[in-house]
């Protein structure tokens, strides 16, 4: 994977954004624009760049009031203040009235690292996937992230879409197909299922090869749909698998895993060991430090299987 | 059906004072209070002002108006009504498990509803929103932003203010419902929000603002024709009012804010009212 261009889903974000070619797609800043990528659309279409300042809540309701009428708001900020701060207003004023508009959280997870708590967020799935009405996508490479950003343009209703902030390999051919509900398989190994999500799909990747030298053969799925979920792949999973993991850079509690646990709780109970944020906020410190510190690395998943 | 005699207009004023009683009064429970203090804004921007048409309330073209005070639904929801957007039968069903008019107004059940409102402070922004889509579109129709004075303790409200103009938004015009009461008291001892304190702080924030009478017919139509002939700026009306306006047990009484009539307080109101057309 090393030989393997290397881009950001924040990157890959803003490249598809500009892009874009419906006249309706508005997008909204808050001081921000250089660090969401969407300076690129701004550079092609200032005319519908609008520039809110540091003010998210207000950015989110005036992104409802353009989707009145008619407009196709793309609203970005950093995940904590796209999720967090502005909470009640997606959901009064986005959610409920199930008005056209697509919130994007770069910055999301531990991975934002230097940073520190304040702004590595992991609490956003828990929080938008809980709202009525929402979808919740979490790409985890940058052809994913691209072909999703179109999709999400031509879907109605509101969307939270999941970015990242470092730079991860590219993990699919330009041909793969995604589609909002459902999910992406990588091999068909029994031993154990492995669901990932967003930049740590990468981790799970990196431990299947290693699993394979022990004689150890695992299929990973990437669950780039968080909210509807692809209840059929973890059904089918549970019944052909011997053990099953979900790994996510989130907090451990309201996020992928919690997601897989209500479907299998639901329709076929099984065990599942969920590896995430335990409980805690995050720190500062390198992005693959932190992974390695909160256990969510490839090792991490490798040692819950093995041991 | 323009209306353009202020007689005409304040007797449609009294019909939606009863009307919205009268729903308050059924579902047992809602704003009275709030909601009288704001039926004359209602009553001329539904009846003398927007460009709307009831057979077509979702047309794109028509003005747009957002009750970010939504706790006044059952005024909106009378004056809806009383305009023939729905049957007036239909306003003793407020907050019924099977109605579609909910506690807050809610823009995907309520033909007319242009906004789903409930959680104070988001409705200006929205109203941005609006305002420049129309711009955008070089569309035309104005946007009108219904707040409380309470209501602007909510510091969205003043994010929002930046916005508007930022983006001169011109075809904006905002009515502060100044009765200066709240559910806890006085609006001007809580966060120190009268009507002067209010006005300076809007032209201050780049607003064109106008001091009125807001419970004054004429008044309201004249300010309504000077915001819309203001340019490059948006227009902030500075609405006194009185809350529980025309009952007159419940005219500044902050306890009328949010409580239920019992059947004597009803007939009274309504009687009172009768007495006025």
């Amino acid at each position: 994977m090393e030989n393997v261009k290397q881009i950001s889903t924040r990157e890959s974000f803003g490249e598809a954004l500009a892009e874009l070619e419906d006249e309706r797609i508005v997008v909204l800043d808050a001081d921000l624009a250089s660090s969401t990528k969407t300076n690129l659309f701004r550079e092609k279409h200032p005319v519908r760049f609008i520039e809110n300042g540091i003010a998210e809540a207000d950015m989110i309701g005036t992104a409802a009031g353009l989707a009145t009428c008619g407009k196709i708001p793309f609203a970005a900020t950093f995940a904590a203040f796209a999720t967090g701060r502005c909470y009640d207003q997606i959901r009064v004023s986005i959610a409920y009235p199930k008005l056209n508009v697509k919130i994007c959280g770069t910055h999301s997870g531990v991975t934002v690292g230097e940073d520190g708590a304040t702004h590595q967020m992991i609490e956003d799935i828990s929080l938008m996937r809980t709202l009525p009405n929402m979808t919740v996508l979490s790409p985890s490479d940058d052809i994913q992230t691209k072909q999703l950003v179109k999709q999400i343009a031509e879907y109605k209703g509101p969307v939270y879409l999941r970015l990242g902030r470092i730079k991860t390999p590219v993990i699919y051919d330009e041909d793969e197909k995604f589609e909002i509900g459902k999910s992406k398989q990588f091999g068909d190994g029994k031993d154990a299922t492995v669901f990932a999500t967003g930049d740590v799909v990468v981790e799970a990747l990196k431990a299947q090869q290693l699993l394979k030298e022990d004689g150890i053969d695992i299929r990973v799925i990437d669950m780039y749909s968080i909210k509807p979920i692809d209840r059929e792949i973890i059904i089918k999973s549970a019944k052909e698998t011997k053990q099953l993991l979900s790994i996510e850079d989130h907090n451990i509690i309201g996020g992928l895993g919690s997601a897989i646990a209500e479907v299998l709780c639901d329709e076929y109970p099984s065990n599942l060991i969920r590896l995430g944020i335990k409980d805690k906020f995050g720190k500062s410190g390198k992005p693959e430090a932190l992974l390695k510190y909160y256990n969510i690395d490839s090792r991490a998943i490798i040692e819950a299987l093995e041991g | 059906m323009k209306i353009t005699k202020v007689e005409a207009l304040e007797k449609t004023a009294n019909k939606i004072r009863m009307g919205l009683l009268q729903s308050i009064y059924y579902a047992k429970s809602g704003h009275p209070g709030g909601s009288l203090s704001c039926v004359d804004i209602l009553t001329v921007l539904y009846f003398n002002e927007m460009n709307i048409n009831p057979e077509k309330p979702n047309d794109s073209l028509r003005d747009r108006f957002i009750l970010s005070k939504g706790h006044a639904s059952a005024a909106l929801y009378a004056t809806l009504a009383e305009r023939g957007y729905f049957p007036k039968e239909d306003l003793i069903t407020l907050r019924n498990i099977k109605s579609k008019l909910q506690g807050h107004p809610d823009m995907n059940k309520v033909p007319g509803v242009d906004m789903t409102t409930g959680s104070l402070g988001q409705g200006l922004s929205v109203a941005n929103g609006m305002a420049l889509a129309s711009k955008m579109n070089k569309d035309g129709y104005r946007v009108y932003c219904l707040i409380g004075d309470g209501e602007l303790q909510e510091g969205q409200i003043w994010e929002a203010m930046m916005t508007s103009s930022k983006y001169n938004l011109d075809n904006l015009c905002v009515i502060v419902d100044c009765n200066n009461l709240q559910l806890t008291g006085e609006t001007s001892q809580i966060k120190n929000l009268n009507y002067e304190s209010i006005e300076s702080r809007f032209r201050s924030f780049g607003f064109n603002t106008l001091v009125i009478d807001g419970n004054n017919i004429e008044s309201l139509v004249e300010a309504f024709n000077k915001a819309e002939h203001t340019k490059n700026l948006p227009t902030a009306i500075i609405a006194r009012t009185v809350k529980g306006k025309g009952v007159s047990f419940m005219e500044n009484q902050a306890d009328w804010h949010g409580k239920q009539l019992n059947d004597e307080e009803y007939a009274k109101a309504i009687e009172e009212l009768t007495k006025k057309r």
